[in-house]
């Protein structure tokens, strides 16, 4: 199983990559005051 | 809304009216070469003895169009829709995406020409050569670049739940394709797989059911999260649970695919991690699929009066039917019974027609009034008509693979007491044959209702005209 030497190491940077980006989102405030960000959508086109 | 809309930024929807009509016109496109196999499958001389007619070349041509020409058209055209209305900027670079879009029907053709020829890789959902690879990169990476050049220079602060599924989809199916794909070309039309044997499968395996995690799933969940709360008017039930559903989809997605491989050379240890983390992502997946559900909650009302409603929502159960229905396939000993039956292909297709299928019909129908400037369909009983159209098809579809899938499970183990096997296979597949007839019953009738879209489609279309829509201006405040 070689391959694993492939897949392994590329899901463990896809989730250190995930966990960066999750990161940045919750320092940037993207999750504060969300629910009027699902109520935006609703409002002009 | 701006007070002098001649100066103001335009929303570029051209690119988003190509994708749409387009996504029609492959689907039903996609959907009959899919009728004609289902029916060749029933009775074999369709084939008429003409090579670039038989089953294993339109097979593959069926599922890249349905997949990557209906489904693929569907996701680019909503995707560059939701982004700029998310963000309120009209598309970064839209001459590049005017590209994507070209560069994306070129991809199409290039298929519908070369796989009837018999080109092809041999990689399930990842046939098409070498060259046509490389085109696919191109049209792929334009697309990245579009969507996320739009999300840096967005002017709403927040990024939109399904502009997260969208970017994942992008960036996951990207990183996929390059993985499976790398071959080593032997003439213009032919390659070799860079990895062999079981290494190959399990590449192949970590991509396919990647692919319908992130193609056929995240793609889409990003369509839903958008579309059932405009449509139904009111806000997405949880916002915080969106959130929830999405990170938690993608940590635990990328290792399920190794339950395409039950019972074969691949260790049974790795065996095992697919069929754990298939049945993990149950979780998720209902969430998402309450989620969605509840957002009518106190409304249901609107289902009985708004067939667009209908479709969004009925694509939601059938999600959370394939979505409970996948891990327990993943089982080993529940695959031992369904592995190689046609109970695979029930499950695929509750998920591709159901699930795919409705919830990217649903979305166009609320999309191409208002890309024609329109406020409704042409005809909305014939948006109610195809809607049962499609759901009986389904269902008949469906439950005729079950039976089918679950009886050659238990003909295939039969065995006799002195150790012979009771049934040769061939009885099977006789046994088989009624299945196969109902299925193209139920083939008939769900395109036969994507017929009726494209009828409804072009009334639309030709009696409406493409409106350019001003980008408004945010108040500070909401900035």
């Amino acid at each position: 199983m070689d391959i694993l030497f492939l897949l392994i190491p590329l899901s463990v940077a896809l989730a250190l990559i995930i966990i960066a980006a999750l990161g940045w989102a919750v320092w940037r405030g993207q999750f504060e005051g969300i629910d009027a960000e699902a109520q935006r959508i609703l409002e002009a086109d | 809304m701006n007070p002098n809309p001649a100066q103001a930024a335009l929303y570029n929807d051209t690119v988003v009216r190509q994708f749409s009509i387009m996504a029609v016109v492959w689907g039903v496109v996609g959907m009959l070469v899919g009728l004609f196999i289902a029916a060749e499958l029933a009775w074999p001389e369709l084939n008429f003895g003409i090579p670039w007619l038989s089953y294993g070349r339109l097979r593959p041509l069926h599922t890249n169009a349905v997949i990557f020409a209906f489904g693929g058209c569907a996701l680019m055209g909503t995707s560059y829709y939701v982004v700029q209305r998310t963000c309120q900027v009209p598309l970064f670079l839209g001459k590049l995406a005017s590209f994507h879009f070209w560069a994306w029907q070129a991809v199409i053709v290039a298929a519908a020409i070369s796989l009837p020829m018999g080109y092809t890789q041999g990689k399930e959902y990842a046939e098409l050569e070498w060259p046509i690879d490389i085109l696919i990169t191109i049209a792929w990476v334009s697309y990245a670049i579009v969507f996320f050049g739009t999300i840096g220079i967005r002017k709403v602060r927040h990024i939109y739940v399904a502009n997260w599924f969208y970017g994942a989809f992008i960036i996951a199916v990207a990183i996929l394709h390059i993985v499976n794909s790398a071959a080593v070309p032997a003439g213009w039309m032919k390659s070799y797989s860079a990895y062999a044997g079981v290494q190959d499968a399990m590449i192949q395996w970590w991509y396919g059911h990647n692919a319908v995690g992130f193609f056929l799933t995240a793609g889409f969940l990003g369509m839903m999260y958008y579309f059932i709360p405009k449509q139904a008017g009111r806000p997405v039930y949880s916002y915080r649970l969106t959130i929830v559903h999405f990170w938690a989809l993608i940590f635990t997605y990328m290792w399920a695919g190794p339950h395409h491989l039950h019972y074969t050379a691949l260790p049974d240890w790795t065996q095992s991690i697919g069929m754990v983390f298939s049945l993990i992502l149950l979780a998720p997946s209902w969430g998402g699929m309450i989620n969605g559900v509840m957002t009518l909650s106190g409304a249901w009302h609107k289902l009985r009066d708004d067939p667009i409603l209908r479709f969004l929502i009925v694509s939601l159960s059938f999600y959370g039917m394939s979505t409970f229905e996948g891990p327990m396939m993943s089982i080993k000993t529940v695959n031992a019974l369904s592995h190689y039956t046609d109970w695979t292909i029930g499950h695929v297709h509750s998920g591709a027609l159901g699930w795919v299928g409705l919830i990217s019909m649903g979305s166009l129908y609320y999309l191409i009034p208002r890309l024609y400037g329109r406020k409704e369909m042409h005809s909305v009983p014939a948006i109610e008509l195809h809607f049962w159209l499609a759901t009986v098809g389904i269902v008949l579809y469906i439950a005729a693979m079950w039976i089918a899938g679950v009886m050659q499970g238990l003909m295939w183990r039969g065995i006799n007491g002195d150790g012979t096997l009771t049934y040769t296979f061939v009885e099977s597949v006789k046994a088989t044959y009624p299945f196969y007839v109902v299925r193209v019953l139920g083939g008939v009738l769900y395109l036969g209702g994507m017929l009726v879209m494209a009828w409804n489609t072009w009334m639309t279309v030709t009696q409406g005209r493409s409106v350019h829509v001003p980008v408004p201006v945010l108040a500070p405040a909401a900035a």
